[in-house]
């Protein structure tokens, strides 16, 4: 009953995070009911998107410049540079406005179950800008389930030997929690009473 | 028709109280809403009529795996030639301390991996917001293996006491699993990272020392309250840990602790890989019971005087939940009389009502609870439904308490 333009597009919908079969097909409807004001406009920005948008040369973030906004920014505190595990964190805390400073994109947690390893993650990439000379603090942001505990504790370890300070969000963030999930003032009070790691 | 008798006020149930069972498709019982406002519930019937799955029920409306330690997909009603389980659901009302309350679970989806919650109709922010207002303990007879099985059986059952009372249990026990399971998989790689080795020794130092120092406070109030006489007639168990990070806390602070184990993790790496995991920790941990007035290992004891710690460290464990939250769990004592002799079943029978706890009971013949008749609702259980007694039965007198009776 449906055709495979159809079914190709319910299958790539489904993909999507917080989608399933029944949400793809319910979310493939109603773009078709909505041809002209959402399914080409849409189409459009993914394309547009898509040929814009890059991951930062420096940080990981994601933008249409290279390096990003962030990083080009002259006003923001080149000396602290917060270690996020995905961008979803890194929109989190500029939302909140929690940080003033430049940020540094794992790319996600250490994990051995999950074949997660340093090599993985941009480590490198963050000791060699820790060692710059221009970094005074690196806050390790990682949320605080054992996976992001884990990789906040290995990179306290690696960073030990270039000599900036290294600290961590407080507690207060529970066992388990992620950092998307916290509300705004939860993150700036998290990131205001950072500690040493 | 006769006037509808006055129904006693519920003043005289307990603070935390079942007042009203729902089940739909559950086990055995394709429907059923049954009545259970009464400080005790006598759940009489054959064997296989279905008494324990009502127990399982109520077990399963707090966090956990139930009093079975069932899977979700055996939860299921099945109909003749279903060869598995589909949707079911459980709900309970309640009185508690704050007011009344319905609780619901159940499998919503037949993808489901996980049974969902509903608190007063809305899915609950967290689980504890569930085992905060109520809690339920039991005693089945699978438990009278628990000296007989490995010390993992021993484990879990003492988690669960402590789960109980400290919420966070659960999620620090996880947390040390995890970090565990990484480690493990680490060693067995052999690429062994130190730096990686040594983030996950420190969070199974964290979580390990959380998860130890847990189970010796509990253990404490346990032996406390069974020293001070509180299980009555029944004889007071010892309860400890042979536990290598439990040793470490009898002597030194938690974070001197956490050093300790850090350090015996980070020496062990070559062997741990060798043997496949961790040698050390509490996930190795074991509950020695003692049967103090005897001085005698529980697992040398007979069948009756274990049973009988049993039943000591159950009230015990009730009576330190009615402390700590104003409030006695509901007790579930599945077949409780079968293993003991008479002198201690009325011991038993005369202690319960001094809990403060709802009960619920269940036996193959009820005449046996017959010294509990004038506080008790006897239900006798039939496969797939449950019925309250009519008036003329002998026991007690009528389908309800009724007042003045
Ligand atoms: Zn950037």
């Amino acid at each position: 009953m449906m055709g495979p333009e159809l079914e190709r597009l319910v299958m790539l919908l489904a993909k999507l995070p917080g989608f399933g079969p029944r949400s793809a097909r319910r979310a493939a409807l109603s773009l078709l009911q909505k041809r002209e004001v959402l399914m080409r406009p849409l189409a459009d920005a993914l394309l547009a998107a898509a040929e814009a948008i890059r991951p930062c040369s420096v940080c990981g973030n994601l933008d249409t410049t290279d390096p990003c906004g962030l990083c080009a920014d002259a006003r923001r505190d080149r000396a602290t540079i917060c270690v996020v595990e995905t961008v979803g964190d890194l929109w989190a805390l500029e939302r909140a406005h929690a940080h003033k400073g430049l940020y540094h994109v794992l790319g996600g947690t250490l994990s051995a179950l999950a074949g997660q390893r340093p090599e993985d993650l941009s480590v490198e990439p963050l000791l060699r800008r820790a060692a710059s000379g221009e970094v005074r603090e690196v806050i390790l942001a990682t949320s605080a389930t054992v996976d992001g505990q884990t990789t906040a504790h290995y990179l306290a370890g690696r960073l030990r030997d270039t000599g900036v300070a290294v600290t961590r969000l407080a507690h207060g963030v529970p066992v388990g929690g992620e950092l998307g999930y916290l509300d705004d003032g939860t993150l700036t009070a998290a990131l205001a009473s950072r500690r040493p790691a | 028709m006769p006037p509808e008798p006055h129904i006693e006020a519920m003043t005289d149930l307990p603070p935390l109280a079942l007042t009203r069972l729902t089940l739909s498709r559950f086990r055995s019982y394709p429907a059923l809403d049954l009545a259970t406002d009464a400080p005790v519930v006598v759940l009489a019937g054959e064997n296989g009529a279905g008494k324990t799955n009502l127990l399982e029920a109520i077990s399963l409306l707090v966090p956990g795996r139930g009093l079975r330690g069932a899977r979700i997909g055996e939860l299921g009603h099945r109909a003749a030639g279903e060869s598995a389980g589909g949707l079911w659901a459980v709900a309970g009302r309640f009185v508690t301390p704050l007011g009344p309350l319905t609780l619901g679970t159940g499998v919503e989806d037949a993808a489901a991996t996980r049974r969902t919650f509903r608190l007063d109709g809305a899915p609950p922010r967290a689980q504890a917001d569930i085992a905060a207002r109520a809690a339920a303990v039991w005693l089945t007879p699978q438990m009278d293996r628990l000296f007989q099985d490995g010390a993992s059986a021993r484990r879990r059952f003492l988690d669960r006491l402590v789960w109980a009372l400290e919420p966070s249990h659960a999620r620090e026990v996880a947390a040390y699993d995890t970090a565990m399971a990484e480690r493990n998989r680490l060693l067995a790689d052999g690429r062994a990272d130190p730096a990686w080795l040594d983030a996950l020794e420190d969070q199974m130092a964290q979580h390990g020392v959380a998860v130890a120092a847990a189970r010796r406070m509990l253990l404490a109030r346990l032996n406390a309250a069974l020293a001070g006489g509180i299980a009555g007639a029944f004889p007071a168990a010892v309860a400890t840990l042979d536990c290598s990070v439990d040793a470490s806390l009898a002597e030194v602070p938690a974070l001197a602790a956490e050093d300790r184990f850090r350090a015996a993790l980070a020496a062990g790496r070559g062997l741990d890989a060798s043997s496949g995991g961790a040698r050390l920790g509490p996930h190795r941990a074991d509950l020695v019971l003692t049967h103090a007035p005897k001085g005698l290992a529980a697992a040398l004891c007979s069948t009756g005087e274990q049973k009988a710690l049993l039943v000591g460290i159950v009230l015990a464990h009730a009576a330190l939940i009615t402390a700590s939250r104003g409030a006695a769990p509901l007790l579930l004592l599945d077949e409780v009389a079968a293993h003991l002799d008479n002198a201690r079943r009325e011991a038993l029978f005369a202690a319960l009502p001094g809990l403060g706890a709802q009960v619920f009971l269940t036996g193959t013949e009820a005449e046996i609870f017959a010294p509990l008749s004038p506080a008790a609702l006897l239900l006798t259980v039939r496969p797939g439904e449950a019925v309250a007694r009519g008036a003329g039965a002998r026991f007690g007198a009528a389908q309800r308490r009724v007042s003045g009776v």
